[in-house]
């Protein structure tokens, strides 16, 4: 191995940039510019503004973050159901004019008062409500013009009752105590906010109200086809930020106890920046009640800080302005071009340096035929996605197909057929317990088991998380064959967990470790990842010595068996090397040995390729995904091998015409089944020298009692 | 066939010597000679010559305006600055005059700033892609405060010595008023320019499908910074008509509800905010009924608060037929397209 290559192997195993695209992939990446921007701003203003960190500073800074705070997770409500609400100023001047007349003229109690507050609130949202929800019309200016005619409401009843205002004084000592209390050092207003946010957050996160909202905000067309009722979904959003704007203004008067005539005007704007620049898109979808307050806590510190600098207030109204203007700027930006930037980095190849390939040089017992090509036919015109097929104890064959849904077909000709489950998602490889219950590997689903009845049952979804994996590894996105040991647990193959099924190429051209084996106890009913890192494992079998498991990983072409009891338990060895395919699913054979189906061949260009990890990275970010690399598709085998790895005899179909790719192949009674995933068919080939009454779920149980 | 069983009405409705459909424009046509009729009758004050010129004059200053925001709303975009940039353009022209540079030089400058300004918008609009409405109320916000920070003032009062600014102020030709001769004038070239240049028609295929349009190679983009140049354009000469009028400018202007009335004008005379429809007849149109309205308040002597309270009622209830008449498309709207 010359220098130059040692260099590009450690370089692709010490420097693991594949967790850049999976780090860009995460939720919270949104974010991460809004936060760094905060601890900017407070470590700039921390030094230069005097007493930053005082403690009359905080809780001064507290108490107004619970009133801005309401007021912007209002507005986030709205934002994430795809609105905006810029009348919320002009709410909350009203509410403001509400709640001071009821406790300070009015001499309401506390109950009563909070009542009539927050009922002005939901009225002036039910306007806005009605408009953008009901009658569809466009929010922004809709809720602009509606800012201008609260606005004006209030100025002309403000003056009517301001000297009133200001001459009576509230009797009530919660009130009081909202305003002025501390519970635990915090003001008790603050601390009223943070059980609001909280009780927000539960639902915006957990609840079928914030999915709704969400969706309506994220695909406006699609909630309505989901049947979510799209406009009041709306409606309650502009009720439900106007009711916490109201609140917001309650909690105002109890603290400050008066009002201005300019009371709440720029609180639209002040609003706004908070959540754009917490990272909630205009447009909607997007955004969480942390999101929110991390904008408060911006918006706050920076027009804080610039008044104790006694910076003029148009320049500070100039600079909240144009920070507005940056940071929907950069959402625009961010929010168009995510994906791309995703893609261009997720995609991540690595080192691989493929061994020499097994010789097909005629007299080799894998030397090139075609056995293959008079073979009969099954479900001709039917199947589609049949990735693995099986058969009961009463003959019956089942396969998957792609619509998710598992087929039976009758003997003796396996023409007349029925609709045995519908499972949902892609049916991959298959396996019978011992009390004939059907197990099934589907992608992106998990595992899952179906009775004799036809009763389908999920048997797990997840496996346990493992900490150095920045993708959410509990979750099984490519679950691909499997096999039962004769304990009942079951071995089950994970190809990838950086790739949808649809996208198994790229996991291809990565050649990277990505998938795992995974053992489900029925008994406990827990699932544990067994062996992690595998490239693509694909096909599981049992060994007939009932304690080792054979897997095949098929990217590097080598087939590998784990013990899991006997001398050798916990051990892995190495069974073939230097496939000249890509090796899918492994099955038992009748005399003690094992069917290996190749479902393609390796190509000189593409082993040479996994080499230069460069060269793969600049051909999946420049080229289309049609014009890649890939492996030869159109050439399928069937070979048979020994426990030794020793390869016995191999099946072609050299024209590629009948079965291009073989992914699955099994045994039954004289006659070999072959399947291929993108065939439109399943072969059988008629084997007159073996076992004309050996079938797989006998050489597993025993013959049925 | 249902495409076509639509489109038979709007045909036949435009055909010769069918009878002419109900639209937004008549409507408002026969609202505007309703209330002048209510007006003339009810209140004594209202025929009088003063008061038809004071009125014809407001409406110069309203309609130059709208005539710039209507050009916007074509093209599917909607111009919030246009208030901020008439009344800091031109008292930075008079601040820049006040140190002797020759007026008409000063707002030849005071026009360079208002095209950059409107450069500046056009280019977050149409390359940052920030959403119009979006973009352009904060841009005005900005561009408001910086004439704060700079002008000691609030009210600068232009130089009295310059003549054509006087004339703007007082003259007439052929009895009327040169600020609504000026109108007539922006007006009319707009007109002209949206129905029979090339520029024009690509305005209204930009406003009635966006992506369309650049998918056909239309060179949308700067099509749209154009757009927001000539109404910045547009916005500084209606500052220099309200100049002329009052010798002078209060910047405090921008907090009034002036670009609420522009945008009433526009969405009453029928120019829809979905863009592609619409020109300077409904421009005209909306201004008239808005000019006769405020004047008619005015003269019952509504508060300014209650005239925009009315106003503002008005237009939502505009807003919301606009809403109804033109439903938004699910098509072709954008995600951010609020």
């Amino acid at each position: 191995m010359s220098v130059a290559e040692s260099l590009v192997r450690w370089r692709y195993r010490f420097l693991p940039d594949h967790v850049v695209g999976e780090i860009l992939s995460k939720k919270w990446i949104d974010s991460v510019i809004p936060f760094l921007a905060l601890v900017i701003l407070c470590a700039i203003f921390g030094s230069i503004v005097p007493g930053f960190f005082d403690l009359t500073t905080l809780t001064n800074l507290s108490g107004q973050v619970a009133e801005l705070g309401l007021v912007v997770l209002g507005l986030t409500i709205v934002m994430v159901s795809g609105g905006i609400d810029l009348s919320i100023g002009s709410t909350f001047a009203l509410a403001v004019l509400a709640t001071l007349y009821g406790m300070n003229v009015g001499q309401w109690s506390f109950g009563v008062g909070l009542a009539a507050t927050l009922a002005v609130g939901a009225a002036c949202g039910a306007i806005n409500a009605f408009m953008v929800g009901i009658l569809r019309m466009r929010a922004f200016l809709t809720t602009l013009v509606t800012l201008i005619i609260f606005r004006s409401a209030f100025e002309i009843i403000f003056p009517r009752v301001s000297t009133a205002l200001v001459t009576n004084y509230p009797d009530s000592a919660v009130y009081d105590y909202l305003g002025l209390g501390r519970i635990a050092g915090f003001p008790a207003s603050f601390v009223f906010f943070v059980v609001i946010a909280l009780v927000l957050h539960i639902i915006l996160s957990r609840g079928r109200y914030g999915w709704r909202l969400f969706a309506v905000g994220g695909a406006r067309r699609s909630a309505y086809n989901a049947g979510i009722n799209v406009r009041m979904t709306v409606f309650s959003a502009y009720v439900v930020c106007s009711v916490l704007v109201a609140l917001a203004a309650f909690l105002f008067c109890a603290r400050i106890g008066s009002a201005a005539s300019d009371v709440g005007s720029g609180l639209e704007l002040q609003a706004l920046t908070a959540t754009v620049l917490g990272g909630i898109s205009l447009g909607g979808g997007r955004g969480s009640v942390a999101k929110a307050l991390m904008g408060v806590i911006f918006v706050l510190v920076l027009s804080n800080s610039l008044l104790t600098l006694a910076v003029p207030g148009p320049v500070n109204d100039l600079t909240l302005g144009f920070v507005l203007l940056a940071s929907v700027f950069l959402d625009v930006r961010w929010t168009k071009n995510r994906h791309k930037i995703l893609r261009s980095v997720y995609i991540s190849p690595t080192f691989a340096k493929m061994p020499k390939a097994i010789s097909t040089e005629p007299g080799s017992p894998m030397a090139v035929n075609d056995r293959l090509k008079d073979v009969g036919v099954i479900g001709l015109g039917i199947l589609d996605g049949a990735e693995d097929v099986i058969f009961d104890r009463q003959d019956r064959l089942y396969t998957g197909s792609r619509q998710g849904e598992i087929l039976r077909f009758y003997p003796p000709d396996y023409t007349r057929r029925e609709v045995f489950a519908h499972i949902g998602g892609s049916p991959l490889g298959m396996a019978f317990d011992r009390d004939d219950n059907l197990v099934i590997c589907v992608a992106g689903m998990g595992l899952y088991q179906v009775s004799p009845q036809g009763e389908t049952k999920l048997l797990t979804a997840e496996t346990n998380r493992s900490l150095t994996s920045v993708v959410d590894d509990s979750t099984m996105k490519l679950a691909d064959d499997c096999d039962i040991l004769p304990d009942g647990r079951i071995v089950f193959s994970e190809a990838t967990i950086r790739f949808e099924m649809h996208d198994w190429y790229a996991d291809a051209l990565e050649s990277r470790g990505n998938g795992r084996i995974i053992v489900y106890d029925p008994k406990t009913g827990g699932t544990k990842t067994l062996l992690p890192n595998l490239v693509f494992p694909n096909g599981v079998c049992t060994a007939f010595d009932g304690q080792s498991v054979l897997f095949a990983e098929s990217w590097a072409c080598r087939i590998n068996r784990y013990y899991f009891s006997g001398p050798k338990a916990g051990t892995l060895e190495r069974v073939i090397e230097g496939l000249p395919g890509y090796p899918d699913n492994i099955n038992r054979a009748s005399d003690g040995t094992y069917w290996l189906a190749l479902m393609g061949m390796r190509t000189p260009a593409l082993d040479l390729s996994l080499e230069m990890p460069g060269f793969r990275r600049r051909m999946a970010r420049r080229v289309s995904e049609d014009a890649w690399l890939m492996p030869n598709l159109n050439t399928g085998c069937v070979l048979r091998f020994n426990e030794k790895g020793e390869i016995l005899e191999s099946f072609w179909d050299q024209t590629g015409e009948k079965h291009p790719m073989i992914t699955s192949m099994r045994e039954h009674k004289g006659i070999l089944y072959l399947c291929g995933i993108f065939n439109n068919r399943m072969g059988t080939l008629k084997l007159p020298d073996r076992d004309q009454s050996w079938f797989s779920s006998e050489s597993y149980w025993g013959k049925s009692a | 066939m249902a495409g076509d069983k639509k489109a038979t009405p709007a045909i036949l409705g435009r055909g010769p010597g069918k009878p002419i459909k109900i639209n937004q424009e008549w409507v408002v046509i026969a609202i505007s000679v309703i209330l002048f009729v209510v007006f003339s009758l009810g209140l004594d004050k209202f025929l009088s010559e003063g008061n038809i010129i004071a009125l014809l004059k407001n409406v110069s200053i309203l309609g130059t305006l709208a005539v710039g925001m209507g050009f916007v709303v074509v093209g599917r975009g909607i111009d919030l600055t246009m208030v901020a940039v008439m009344v800091v353009g031109v008292a930075f022209s008079i601040w820049i005059s006040s140190w002797g540079i020759d007026f008409t030089l000063a707002a030849l400058i005071g026009a360079g700033l208002a095209a950059l300004l409107g450069l500046f918008t056009g280019i977050m609009i149409a390359f940052a892609e920030i959403p119009p409405i979006f973009a352009t109320l904060a841009i005005a916000s900005s561009i408001y405060g910086s004439g704060r920070i700079v002008f000691a003032s609030d009210v600068l009062y232009a130089p009295n010595n310059v003549q054509w600014l006087k004339w703007i102020g007082s003259g007439t030709v052929f009895g009327l008023p040169a600020s609504v001769i000026i109108f007539g004038v922006v007006a009319a070239a707009m007109g002209i320019f949206l129905r029979k240049t090339r520029f024009g028609r690509l305005v209204y295929a930009t406003g009635d499908n966006p992506s369309a349009a650049r998918n056909m190679g239309l060179p949308t983009r700067p099509l749209i910074v154009t757009q927001y140049v000539i109404s910045a354009l547009i916005a500084f000469t209606a500052g220099l008509i309200m100049t002329g009028l009052v010798t002078g400018i209060n910047t405090r202007l921008y907090n009034s509800s002036l670009i609420y009335d522009v945008l009433l004008v526009v969405v009453l005379g029928g120019i829809g905010l979905s863009g592609g429809q619409g020109g300077v007849r409904n421009v005209i149109v909306g201004t008239i009924l808005v000019g006769i309205l405020t004047n008619g308040m005015t003269i019952l002597n509504f508060s300014y608060t209650s005239q925009n309270l009315i106003k503002s009622i008005i237009l939502l209830i505009a807003l919301a037929i606009d809403a109804i008449i033109n439903p938004r498309d699910e098509q072709t709207s954008q995600s951010g397209d609020i």
